[in-house]
């Protein structure tokens, strides 16, 4: 599954070299939309979204970040193309490489999790860094999610900015307590004087027969805790940019991985850049349908957009990126344009990702909307071991064109 | 000085309070040299000496800040009748002498993260009067911002880390704390502060296995007041012995209830925690007050039992018993020290009920912090705009 590397509203125009500019507050109302018409030629994006950083600089944690919130605008369709060939790397990889390069950067980066160090973690993500960085920055904790989550945000109200890794999301229920009460809640109970900088970050969703209890979607528990953003990487490009967005934030980050998405293999710019934390992802743009989508669910849409297009269909996919805030910007935009929505995801149908995004659509967007939103999601049943059941327990292809032509009817 | 601040206060300076000044500020640097109440019992480890170091200076700075708490305490509990704190208020008044002999011990640069009963350990690390009872009012001008609460209170820069409600759930945080410290090589340590009850939590054997393995500066103080609110530590814990409950890590347990006592274990434990790794501090201490406000205290425990502990081991009694021992102070000095107390405690009061309450924007603020690109966004890409009904 190779990734498409559109991005249209999203890319911005400075290559990383670029001398730094600060944000016009004049360009972030009304963004340039000419980019959306160029459809159909594929793009790599170099340096997308960030602002020079000034390649070697060592950023001293108190200074202010560039606040990337909203990109400039600007026409990407010209100065999109990298001055450099980039490189070919899988998802995993991407991941090491914006985290190595975290860590390099500041040193009140440390990696905190089961088997991260010596062993070079369970999908290697950290594989290396303990060489590199030493056992008191990459730390093999024991197995006790609930303390060393716990440990992790405790360091982290000092001022280090842990990455804490869960073996499996999963796992991370076990943290809940702290990840709820302490991580989202600490800076507004301390009226503001407490930041926590953490990453909580771990593979989840359904992989191939994991069971069960391996295969869980933690992005709908965690959604309304108070306090937290939370994101969902599906390619390369945006796993290497979100990583890197998520450890400079101030804020607590969760950042989903999936488990099935580890060895996609893209080509990334050279250049260092980040992606927006809060943005999506404009994967395709189109007329009739907007699908909004994120993580796995992506590669199954796109998929189902092949046999749509031949089939007539022209839908515009979205993959939401940012599952805590919604981006209703470019989702709003979207509906506007097309007057259905379709969403795929794979959480639960209660009280999933889905469910939240259906009432954010219906509360903004009413009417704008020719049909009602429609919500494609997993069964909400455990995950099934045998490979035939555990097929019909996550959104399929078909599923999803069933839907669309039942929606554009 | 506790005495300098007399003079500036009292308009009236009669004959015998100047008498008094002149043999008071005499023997200020005077070392005195305490024995504790017990010895200390080890575990693993050599307790320290009995004798303890001090000053006549730390026995009144004792006596006076003792009684802010015990008077602060009181306070709370007459506002809280009044319906001006509402929600969970957990005292401290028996308990003082952990607070203070704590403080004796260490620098502002030593963390310290408890739970809940946190209003003392907050003066004592340098929050003020006005402070502490706008926050249990909800005021705006609380530490916390009138958003936190009595369970929330905070200090960041007198390395005070709180305050959480959840049993137990600071201590992996303040193991957490102790890491940064030894990350970035600071040469302080974190005490951790928790009660009976909390001792049978599982993430603090998780996170005192980590302290152990790492090697951090981590010292986990057991507030040991026997019970866990309603509950008898015989029938919540099958060991009462919580500085044993280490197993590999050691321990000592400690009269909670002897300012001195708790001093010296706690120059002993953070020494101990630079130089070998964690240890256990048990303090025997008692509260007076119920769990909260809402527990009148007495179903489970006798008032016979209560005032058994009062008359003979409050730990202001045995202060003011040894200032008066040590003929720093007369008797009358020390009651217009209390009242003097009890005065700015109610102007504290006062001034917190005149404060005005959070505005009601406060409510959006402090969720998320401003800047790399953490702007909530509405549908029009402007930062959410929420207005209250």
């Amino acid at each position: 599954m190779s990734a498409i590397l559109l991005q249209g509203a999203g890319a911005g125009a400075a290559t990383a070299l670029s001398p730094f500019n600060s944000i016009d507050p004049s360009k972030l109302v009304v963004p340039s939309r000419s980019s959306l018409s160029v459809r159909s030629k594929r793009y790599v994006v170099a340096g997308s979204d960030s602002k020079s950083f000034g390649s070697s600089l060592i950023v001293r944690r108190s200074e202010p970040l560039i606040p990337n919130a909203v990109s400039a605008k600007a026409d990407t369709a010209a100065s999109s193309t990298s001055s450099k060939p980039g490189h070919e790397l899988l998802l995993f990889e991407a991941l090491q490489e914006g985290l190595e390069e975290e860590m390099d950067r500041d040193p009140h980066v440390c990696v905190m999790g089961e088997d991260v160090g010596h062993y070079g973690g369970s999908y290697k993500v950290t594989k290396g860094l303990a060489d590199k960085f030493g056992d008191l920055r990459v730390l093999d904790t024991p197995i006790c999610e609930n303390a060393f989550t716990g440990m992790g945000i405790g360091a982290a109200m000092t001022g280090l900015r842990p990455v804490i890794e869960g073996m499996n999301m999963g796992f991370l229920l076990l943290a809940f307590n702290q990840i709820s009460n302490n991580c989202g809640m600490l800076h507004y109970t301390s009226g503001g004087q407490f930041t926590i900088p953490v990453v909580i970050r771990g593979p989840g969703g359904v992989g191939r027969q994991l069971g069960a209890e391996h295969s869980q979607r933690l992005e709908s528990y965690f959604q309304s805790i108070p306090g937290i953003q939370m994101v969902a990487c599906s390619t390369p490009y945006n796993a290497k940019g979100l990583m890197k967005a998520a450890i400079r934030s101030e804020n607590p980050v969760i950042l989903f991985e999936h488990v099935l998405l580890y060895n996609l293999k893209e080509t990334i710019p050279d250049e260092e850049y980040i992606c927006n934390l809060e943005e999506a992802e404009m994967v395709r743009p189109g007329e009739h349908i907007t699908i909004l989508t994120y993580s796995r669910m992506r590669y199954h849409v796109m998929q189902a957009a092949k046999t749509l297009v031949n089939k007539g269909y022209d839908p515009e996919v979205i993959d939401i990126r940012s599952l805590k805030p919604f981006d209703l910007y470019t989702i709003g935009n979207s509906v506007k344009k097309t007057h259905r929505v379709l969403i795929v995801e794979e959480c639960m149908r209660t009280g999933g990702i889905g469910a939240s995004l259906t009432a954010a659509i219906n509360e903004n967007f009413h009417d704008y909307l020719d049909a009602p939103v429609m919500c494609l999601s997993s069964q909400d049943v455990p995950t099934p071991y045998a490979g035939t059941l555990e097929e019909w327990t996550v959104v399929q292809p078909a599923q999803i064109v069933t839907a669309v032509e039942q929606l554009c009817q | 000085m506790a005495l300098s601040r007399l003079t500036s206060r009292s308009n009236i300076i009669t004959r015998p309070f100047s008498a008094a000044f002149s043999r008071l500020l005499s023997t200020d640097t005077t070392p005195i040299t305490i024995e504790t109440s017990l010895p200390f019992t080890a575990h693993l480890c050599d307790p320290p000496s009995r004798s303890v170091e001090s000053s006549s200076q730390e026995l009144l700075d004792f006596f006076r800040t003792m009684a802010l708490m015990r008077r602060m305490e009181i306070a709370a509990d007459s506002l809280y009748k009044a319906k001006l704190i509402r929600g969970f208020c957990h005292l401290y008044d028996g308990q003082e002498a952990v607070a203070i002999g704590m403080e004796a011990a260490i620098t502002k640069k030593d963390a310290i993260i408890t739970a809940y009963r946190d209003h003392c350990i907050f003066l004592g690390r340098g929050g003020s009067l006005y402070e502490i009872f706008s926050e249990l009012m909800g005021r705006q001008a609380g530490c916390s911002k009138g958003k936190g609460g009595s369970m929330h209170f905070y200090k960041k820069e007198s390395s005070f880390y709180g305050g959480h409600g959840i049993v137990g759930a600071q201590v992996p945080l303040g193991c957490g704390i102790a890491f940064a410290q030894k990350y970035n090589k600071e040469e302080a340590v974190t005490f951790a502060l928790y009660g009976d009850g909390a001792a049978n939590q599982g993430q603090l054997f998780e996170a005192l296995n980590i302290s152990a393995l790492w090697d951090l500066p981590a010292i986990l103080v057991c507030e040991n007041n026997h019970y866990g609110m309603g509950t008898a530590e015989w029938r919540a814990s099958k060991s009462s012995s919580y500085y044993k409950r280490g197993d590999y890590v050691p321990g000592l347990k400690v009269d909670g209830m002897d300012a001195f006592a708790v001093k010296q274990a706690c120059k002993f434990a953070k020494q101990h925690a630079l130089e070998k790794g964690p240890i256990i501090l048990e303090m025997d201490t008692y509260r007076y007050h119920g769990h909260s406000m809402s527990d009148p205290g007495s179903t489970y425990r006798t008032r016979d039992e209560i005032s058994g502990v009062r008359q003979e081991r409050d730990p202001i009694e045995r202060i003011k018993k040894l200032v008066l021992s040590h003929d720093l102070a007369t008797e009358k000095e020390l009651k217009d020290m209390e009242k003097e107390i009890r005065k700015e405690v109610d102007d504290a009061i006062a001034k917190a009920k005149d404060c005005p309450m959070p505005e009601p924007s406060e409510l959006f603020t402090n969720v998320y912090v401003k800047g790399y690109g953490t702007e909530s966004f509405g549908p029009d890409r402007k930062e959410v705009k929420a207005s209250l009904p």
